[in-house]
């Protein structure tokens, strides 16, 4: 009883509650005709997607920067990136590569400068993180319609000036990484080999970082940042590295994403992307000022599970489209009931 | 004056803390008009004795008190601080307590605003009462009058110089008809000396109409400039009473300080004043909010216990967290005859100091990290200790194997109470927490060692043997401790040599053999003021 | 403080407090001749956007007051005005009658809504307005499943107008053809060939008054010394959480007759969309106005609805004659929209960063500086 009371308090109530939920949608999917080795596939699939996007919450929560609602901002680095490499003509391996190559320095300079301000305005992080993101998309928009590309591929056909608001990556890199090494069993089971070794490979990187002396400032910087300092710490310094790495994961994150979607989504498309990346971290037990790899896998798997499984278990259930609704409760709520949460008291 | 029931009595008072003892046997009298001058060292037990006045919930979720409260005899037992203030009971506190965008009146009548009844209020209840802003200020100028000073009603409280803020802070609380008792801690703390003597005038002038006054300050002067009697606590107990006219500034400080020393300190005897210096301050200044150093230069010599004491606030722990680069500070700091940089924690560590922080909590430990963690973190950072370089040093790969060593060997060396070095620091007890900050102080191994209030708040047995510590190390590894604490015993207990500060200055520098009264003298800036006379 | 120097202060003091109407008012006379737009139709847009859109914006003031920041909450309310506006269209109760039933019927929805935002920012002191924001997104998630499922289904729907084909939940845009301007015209006014909604304006000047005078009680004052230092107010006796939980179900319920105004005049209600931007353009408009994060004024209300309106008439227009797409301009107002409340927001607080350090200054002794 003592250990369960323990387990439930270690876990938090909406982990337990979203882990139930997502376990008795599995046990009822075989009754109403749901394939559960179809939805597990999908399920991964969509973990694959989404966790790049998610392990860039990592870096900002550890030093106290909060929840990065500021991903928008990496993930248009990451449309530059892949824009650019169309325009220049780049495929495959190539294309890809290049396109987080080509990402990169916007990453790099949008996180420096995003990481400045933030360092001016602690405290407020977050509700700066989320206009900042709002309005860089929006000057976006505008610039998608006025910079020069000229890849057929990609602008409008029929005499419109600008980029079109998706862009097929048929021809480019699609599923360049969901291809590589896939294994399949039956007609309705696939593993994402290439993507969840990429995956893989993210987190390795960030879990090492962590372990360098840099890392393990940062995460003291979010753990007291007075005592970081006490201990000789350039507390802003943290900062601005920690704003720099999660922008670039955002950056990166959306291209794996896009290789599996099979679409570049422009314009609004990056809007409402931070929501469900934080809802995610939030699900997997991260709080406000603390979070870990582990979060970002259990909780990926568990949001990415849900949105996954309620559409095809409850529409074939009652007959009716819940799963937006149901997305829109467990990830707002979510972000909701962790800024309620009492935290340290800030400085 | 006539045999009279005292307005209020506080009979027995007796209160612990956690087991703690910190008031014994109180008994307090005061009669209408009369003021009353508290006088004693922090943590004689002054605040705990003003809370169980005012019902402060601090006190009910201790456990209560025993001992008895009584007003025009009888007795009472607040609930909270409005009980206290329906009773006629106000407190003016050391820090303002006052809305910045609000005027004078708004806030002299702030929560107890005169209203107008208007046709919503029936419905609505009286919030939606309008506010009679006219009879308000009226108020409120009758109650600034009274004062004797000139601010205007209508000065928002954010323009007005500090002075003001402190006389609309006496305002506010005299302007209730059912004011009997006023108390005041440290009223003139941040007020010029004419402000303070505009002050002084007013509450003699407030003690005429009949209001009775307790006035807790360290500044002695203005005690026996004003005050009827003074009473002076010493570890919880009233250990003298007495009117004014019967004692001098020198009786009352060294009643204040003066305890029987028994612990001679052993240090003394081997200290040798020739031996070179390690450490020279000259001219600091500490931006450290409440306790500014305004004007500080010492030597500290190689190998010794070099104490700093004093009353709160008076800039004694701005010394340490100024030099290490803490708060905002100018002047010079020598260290083996080479000038550190200031303002630059890493600088201060890297020139081979280390620093105890008197807020454990706050700036000492990493509350939700693991103990090794917390000890060989500094280290870490600041000398690159506990680290592997890899792929020829361009990755510094944290060594948790050399951390966890180093974390044992002082858990075991310090004899800290812990489950594992996995454990997170919030769940050790206070003395264990401050080990774990002496830990990871010694880690760094520093030349110079600054301990502040190192036992702040950690019950007696932990006390002992956390000097015990300080004193192995200083004698073992030779290492110069500059401790800074607010209990002149425990200085004199393990200290070479013990300089006062007082309103940011040291006041004056004696062995632990010099008298209590000396001491205390240093402590109230009596000794200062007479060198300034002479200036 | 002589006259003379006090009035060149004035005049330099009025540019730097009220920077962003002026900056917008130079982009807007910059843009007005690229539109081509006549004088005669701005106004009359102007006129009908004020009576549209001030009592909305009007609903922030309090929350400020109260020092809860931007209430980007003010969702919840526009969502009980909807559910309110379906439920009498349901009753099929039209006119200026059914206007102000859609009123009564929603006021307790919001008054629990003000209700759950209060107790919600209370446990969130510090970051009100990031969870105000995602506490609407949240909201809004429960909406959609009160209106596309559960009306029909458990709340009776009996209007087969206004549900959808498959039986249950609520059509995509509903026309309130019975409630349509049924304010706006309820005194009919024309000056020129302008109408004037008489009783749309009346509604509002009387919500102005009513600000006006709620400053002045007790309840208002509170708000003020709440908003200004929480931890003197609760010193000194005012109850702060019940305080501000109060200032937002006021807010609340003020949106929500906002937005009933609002739908009234444009006459559809899009059922999943017509509350999507209600808090970000109203925030927006305020801001514009002049407003800051903690002072706006009923002046900056009406500067901020007629400028923030008139960017959003003409930019499209300016948009296509300067770059040759009517995109741009939309896509412009939105950026300036978000663009405008981040600024906001990272002046507000860099100021509080400044103000703090200039407080912890202002301990430090005289000798040394």
């Amino acid at each position: 009883m003592n250990s369960i009371r323990r387990f439930i308090e270690k876990a938090g109530w909406p982990r337990i509650i979203i882990a139930m939920l997502l376990l008795s949608l599995f046990i009822v999917a075989p009754s109403v005709g749901v394939r559960v080795d179809q939805s597990i596939t999908d399920t991964i699939v969509r973990f694959g997607m989404n966790g790049i996007l998610v392990l860039g919450m990592v870096p900002m929560v550890q030093t106290g920067c909060g929840l990065n609602f500021g991903l928008p901002l990496g993930i248009i680095a990451g449309l530059l990136g892949a824009t650019i490499s169309i325009e220049l003509g780049l495929t495959g391996l190539a294309g890809f590569a290049g396109a987080m190559v080509l990402a990169a320095p916007f990453a790099l300079l949008f996180g420096w400068s995003y990481g400045k301000l933030l360092n001016r305005v602690k405290g407020d992080e977050m509700m700066i993180a989320t206009y900042v993101g709002f309005s860089s998309v929006s000057f976006m928009c505008m610039m998608w319609m006025l910079l020069p590309y000229h890849s057929s591929k990609m602008i409008w056909g029929y005499g419109g000036a600008g980029l079109r608001t998706t862009i097929s990556l048929e021809g480019f890199w699609l599923h360049i990484l969901d291809n590589f090494l896939t294994v399949r069993i039956g007609s309705n089971f696939m593993f994402p080999t290439g993507m969840i070794l990429f995956f893989a490979f993210m987190a390795l990187i960030m879990w090492a970082f962590f372990h360098t002396k840099t890392g393990t400032a940062m995460t003291a910087v979010g753990s007291n940042p007075d005592y970081a300092r006490a201990a000789g710490i350039n507390v802003d310094k943290m900062r601005t590295i920690s704003v720099i790495m999660s922008t670039v994961y955002g950056a990166i994150g959306i291209l794996v994403f896009q290789q599996s979607f099979g679409f570049i989504q422009l314009y609004n498309g990056p809007f409402f992307m931070a929501l469900p990346a934080v809802a995610a971290i939030l699900i997997g037990g991260a709080s406000v000022n603390k979070a870990n790899i582990t979060n970002v896998v259990i909780g990926t798997i568990l949001f990415q599970g849900i949105l996954t499984m309620t559409p095809s278990v409850i529409n074939s259930a009652i007959q009716s489209d819940l799963s937006e609704v149901v997305r829109i409760i467990v990830s707002d709520g979510m972000i909701v009931y962790a800024l309620t949460r009492v935290t340290r008291k800030s400085r | 004056m006539t045999e009279q029931q005292p307005l209020l009595h506080m009979q027995g008072i007796t209160k612990e803390y956690f087991g703690n003892r910190v008031l014994t046997d109180v008994t307090l009298d005061i009669n209408r008009g009369e003021v009353l001058g508290l006088v004693g060292e922090n943590g004689a037990g002054k605040s705990t004795l003003m809370n169980i006045l005012f019902g402060m919930s601090v006190i009910v979720q201790t456990g209560g008190y025993t001992g008895s409260v009584s007003i025009d005899g009888k007795e009472v037992n607040f609930q909270n601080p409005f009980d206290a203030l329906k009773a006629g009971i106000g407190m003016v506190h050391q820090e303002f307590s006052l809305i910045p965008g609000f005027t004078a009146t708004e806030n002299i009548l702030l929560n107890g605003e005169i209203l107008h009844d208007n046709i919503v209020t029936k419905i609505f209840g009286p919030r939606l009462k309008t506010l009679n802003l006219p009879e308000m200020r009226a108020i409120a100028e009758k109650s600034i009058e009274l004062l004797g000073v000139e601010i205007s009603p209508d000065t928002l409280v954010a323009e007005m110089p500090v002075g003001h803020k402190q006389f609309t802070e006496l305002a506010r609380e005299i302007h209730r008809p059912e004011m009997k008792l006023l108390v005041l801690d440290e009223p003139t703390a941040v007020l010029t000396e004419s402000e303070a003597q505009v002050l002084l005038t007013s509450l003699r002038r407030l003690a005429a109409t009949g209001i009775a006054i307790i006035f807790i300050t360290h500044r002695l002067q203005e005690i026996l400039d004003i005050c009827d009697r003074i009473v002076i606590l010493r570890d919880g107990q009233v250990v003298k009473e007495v009117a004014t006219s019967d004692t001098d500034i020198g009786q009352v400080a060294e009643l204040m300080v003066g305890r029987s020393v028994s612990a001679k300190s052993a240090a003394t005897e081997d200290y040798n004043e020739s031996t070179e210096t390690i450490l020279s301050v000259d001219q600091l200044w500490v931006d450290m909010p409440g306790e500014t150093v305004r004007d500080v230069s010492l030597e500290v010599h190689k190998g010794e216990i070099f104490g700093i004491g004093g009353l709160a606030g008076q800039g004694k722990l701005g010394i340490p967290n100024g030099i290490m680069g803490l708060y905002p500070a100018g002047g010079a700091v020598i260290l083996h005859g080479k000038p550190t940089r200031l303002n630059d924690p890493a600088a201060a560590l890297a020139a081979g100091m280390a620093f105890v922080s008197e807020d454990r909590r706050g700036v000492g430990l990493l509350l939700e990290e693991a103990l090794d963690w917390n000890i060989a973190f500094t280290a870490m950072q600041a000398q690159n200790k506990f680290l592997r370089p890899l792929l020829g040093g361009l990755i510094q790969w944290r060594d948790d194997k050399a951390i966890q060593n180093v974390a044992t060997e002082y858990i075991k060396a310090l004899d800290i109470k812990c489950t594992s070095t996995d454990q997170p620091a919030q769940e050790l007890s206070g003395g264990n927490q401050q080990k774990i900050c002496l830990a990871k102080a010694f880690a760094v191994q520093p030349d110079v060692l600054f301990v502040s209030e190192p036992t702040r708040g950690i019950d007696v047995g932990a006390k002992a043997l956390v000097l015990e510590a300080l004193r192995t190390y200083n004698r073992k590894n030779g290492t110069t401790i500059i401790m800074i604490s607010s209990e002149l015993e425990e200085l004199r207990s393990i200290c070479d040599r013990i300089a006062i500060v007082d309103e940011g200055r040291i006041a004056g520098i004696l062995p632990p053999s010099a008298t209590a009264k000396e001491f205390g003298l240093l402590m109230i800036g009596k000794v200062k003021s007479e060198a300034n006379s002479h200036e | 403080m002589t006259r003379k120097t006090g009035f060149k202060d004035t005049i330099s003091r009025l540019f730097i407090g009220n920077a962003v109407p002026i900056m917008f008012i130079i982009l807007i006379a910059f843009a007005i001749p690229l539109s081509g737009f006549s004088s005669g139709y701005l106004i009359q847009e102007m006129v009908t956007r004020l009576g549209r859109d001030s009592f909305l914006v009007l609903s922030l003031l309090l929350p400020i007051m109260a020092g809860m920041g931007l209430n980007f909450g003010i969702v919840l309310g526009a969502m009980s005005g909807q559910i309110g506006i379906i439920l009498v269209t349901n009753w099929g109760i039209s006119g200026v009658g059914g206007l102000f039933l859609a009123m009564a019927v929603a006021t307790p929805l919001a008054v629990l809504m003000g209700w759950i935002a209060g107790v919600v920012l209370n446990r969130a002191k510090g970051r009100e307005m990031v969870t105000s924001l995602i506490l609407g997104y949240f909201i809004n998630g429960v909406y959609q499943l009160v209106v596309l499922y559960i009306m029909g289904k458990i709340i009776p729907i009996k209007n087969s107008a206004i549900v959808l084909s498959r039986g249950y939940g609520i059509r995509n845009a509903i026309d309130l053809k019975g409630m349509r301007q049924s304010l706006d015209k309820l005194i009919p006014l024309k000056i020129g060939d302008i109408p004037i909604p008489v009783a749309t304006f009346i509604f509002i000047a009387l919500l102005c008054l009513f600000i006006w005078w709620f400053a002045k009680t007790k309840l208002g004052h509170d708000m003020r010394a709440v908003g200004q230092d929480m931890a003197v107010a609760e010193d000194s006796g005012i109850k702060v959480e019940r305080t501000r939980i109060i200032a937002i179900i006021l807010s609340t319920v003020l949106a929500c007759y906002g937005q009933i105004i609002f739908l009234q005049n444009i006459g559809t209600l899009n059922t999943y969309n017509s509350h999507d931007q209600t808090a970000t353009f109203a925030v927006a408009a305020l801001l514009i106005g002049g407003a800051s994060v903690v002072r706006a004024s009923i002046p900056n209300v009406f500067i901020g609805v007629i400028l923030f309106h008139l960017m959003f008439v003409v930019a499209p227009v300016a948009g296509k004659e300067l770059m040759g797409s009517a995109m741009i301009g939309e896509y412009f107002r939105v950026f300036v929209s978000y663009g405008i409340i981040a600024v906001s927001i990272v002046l507000y607080s860099w100021k509080r960063v400044k103000e703090r350090e200039r407080a912890r200054r202002s301990l430090r002794g005289t000798k040394e500086l």
